[in-house]
């Protein structure tokens, strides 16, 4: 059991200052995010993007925020459970929250602060009929373990980077590949794109093209796909594995279930007060949240998880006193012994 | 600048006859969501960088659009449910040109 003061699901820019924030008031965090890397939208999505409303920066590529994010946030030692998905919530007779993740990753927390952006991402699963007869009978979205495929058939259809990066892969792990993809053209880069026509070149890979899958054949396991060439009669493709790769788009998935008021596919949060939501102890900030007014901005973002962080210091310490301080004047204390401060003025006599 | 009148489709397939500026530099995902008549959360995902393919939509007039980006087409190579009159809403953008477009949302997915 992973245990901690603040509990954030999701480690895009709004969760990840959230660590910054508790940090100055003396709180731990730890971060479950359903990506393998920190960064949310921001490293998944358009990480090459340049933003222009960072108050301070002119412009900063997304990916570069990140960086210095998780950079401000190291003094502050955040744990972190990613590819792993946020699914249950327990709540404790002493008010604590216990979270579970998909892969049974237990998470035990005072505070839970939701951090979620449009949701987890999941990957796009193309539109064929009998598709989730076969979900993990050979039919698999991601791939996890590519020694699973060792001397196997293989189908992947896609034309993005991860279409091209995994066919590559592949070619030296499986006895046969075949790539499928609606156009002649694809996207990715040029290194992948050359190196998939060498390979093609050798006859490492077949390439169908312009073609989609149509249908999955087999009963109990997938033996075979029905590819349609654009205008010809659909033919079948005998193969252990299909491997759709169409990306990942974002779903609130399970966090929709905790009960949790819901409004527009965003959580409804006392914006007057503190970013909590109907259940005490559990905030929602960034993106996930919607109230009155509310704009999906990043600054936004951190302005909520900095209100966020004195009200959840209030509820683990309702006695203590306390007021805000300003870093430079208190300087800021990590929790692995490095202290920052401003530099003291010396009082000395000139002669 | 003057608005133009366009026509959306929404998803449940009712026609909405509306309003909308071209001096606010907007584009069709951004009046769609203005209108509210897609769900917050299932249209303009990505925020309009043509990443997503959440404003899709099938463009039945014949009013002359803006040339397709790299960008836009190649989401739309390995986006779901794509016709010939395929387009990303956030890649037109509201000029007078616009005037009398009509355009259905494809299905969220």
């Amino acid at each position: 059991m992973i245990t901690t003061d603040i509990l954030i699901i999701g480690a895009g820019p709004t969760g990840l200052f959230t660590v910054f924030e508790a940090g100055l008031l003396k709180l731990k965090c730890h971060l479950i995010d359903a990506l393998p890397q920190p960064g949310g939208q921001c490293s998944e999505i358009y990480p090459k993007k340049p933003i222009y409303d960072i108050p301070a920066y002119p412009e900063i590529l997304a990916g570069d925020l990140t960086h210095k994010l998780i950079e401000q946030t190291k003094q502050f030692k955040p744990g972190f459970t990613l590819g792993e998905r946020a699914e249950i919530i327990d709540k404790q007779e002493d008010g604590t929250f216990i979270v579970t993740t998909n892969k049974g990753t237990k998470h035990h927390a005072k505070i839970v602060a939701i951090a979620g952006g449009l949701g987890s991402f999941e990957p796009r699963k193309p539109l064929i009929p009998n598709i989730a007869d076969f979900e993990d009978k050979g039919v698999e979205y991601i791939i996890k373990e590519p020694e699973f495929y060792r001397d196997k058939r293989v189908v992947i259809s896609g034309g993005g980077d991860s279409a091209l990066d995994w066919a590559i892969f592949l070619s030296d792990v499986a006895s046969e590949v075949t790539l499928i993809h609606r156009r002649n053209e694809f996207r990715g880069a040029l290194d992948s794109v050359e190196k998939v026509q060498e390979l093609k070149d050798l006859g490492k890979i077949r390439l169908i093209t312009p073609a989609e899958v149509k249908a999955i054949i087999g009963t109990d396991k997938v033996i075979g796909v029905a590819v349609e060439k654009k205008g010809e009669d659909a033919f079948v493709v005998d193969t252990d594995h299909f491997i759709p790769l169409f990306g990942l788009s974002p779903k609130l998935g399970p966090i929709a279930n905790w009960g949790l008021e819901i409004e527009k596919n965003a959580i409804k949060v006392n914006n007057a007060l503190d970013y909590q939501t109907n259940i005490p102890g559990i905030y929602a900030i960034g993106d996930v949240n919607t109230y009155p007014g509310k704009l999906k901005l990043i600054l936004c973002g951190f302005h909520e998880a900095t209100l966020m962080c004195q009200s959840a210091y209030k509820r683990i310490f309702p006695d203590k006193k306390y007021v805000m301080k300003y870093t430079t004047v208190g300087g800021v204390e990590g929790f692995d012994g490095t202290k920052k401060e401003s530099p003291k003025a010396v009082v000395k006599a000139i002669n | 600048m003057q608005d133009i009148n366009i026509k959306i489709t929404d998803r449940n397939g009712v026609t909405h006859e509306i309003v909308a500026p071209t001096d606010m530099a907007m584009n069709l995902m951004e009046v769609v969501r203005s209108y509210e008549l897609a769900e917050e959360g299932t249209i303009g995902i990505c925020g309009g960088m043509a990443m997503c393919a959440s404003c899709q939509c099938y463009v039945k007039s014949d009013n002359e659009l803006p040339e397709m980006s790299d960008d836009e087409d190649a989401m739309l190579a390995e986006a779901f449910n794509v016709e010939d009159n395929s387009r990303l809403g956030c890649q037109i953008q509201m000029t007078q040109e616009m005037d009398g477009l009509e355009v259905e949302l494809a299905p969220e997915s």
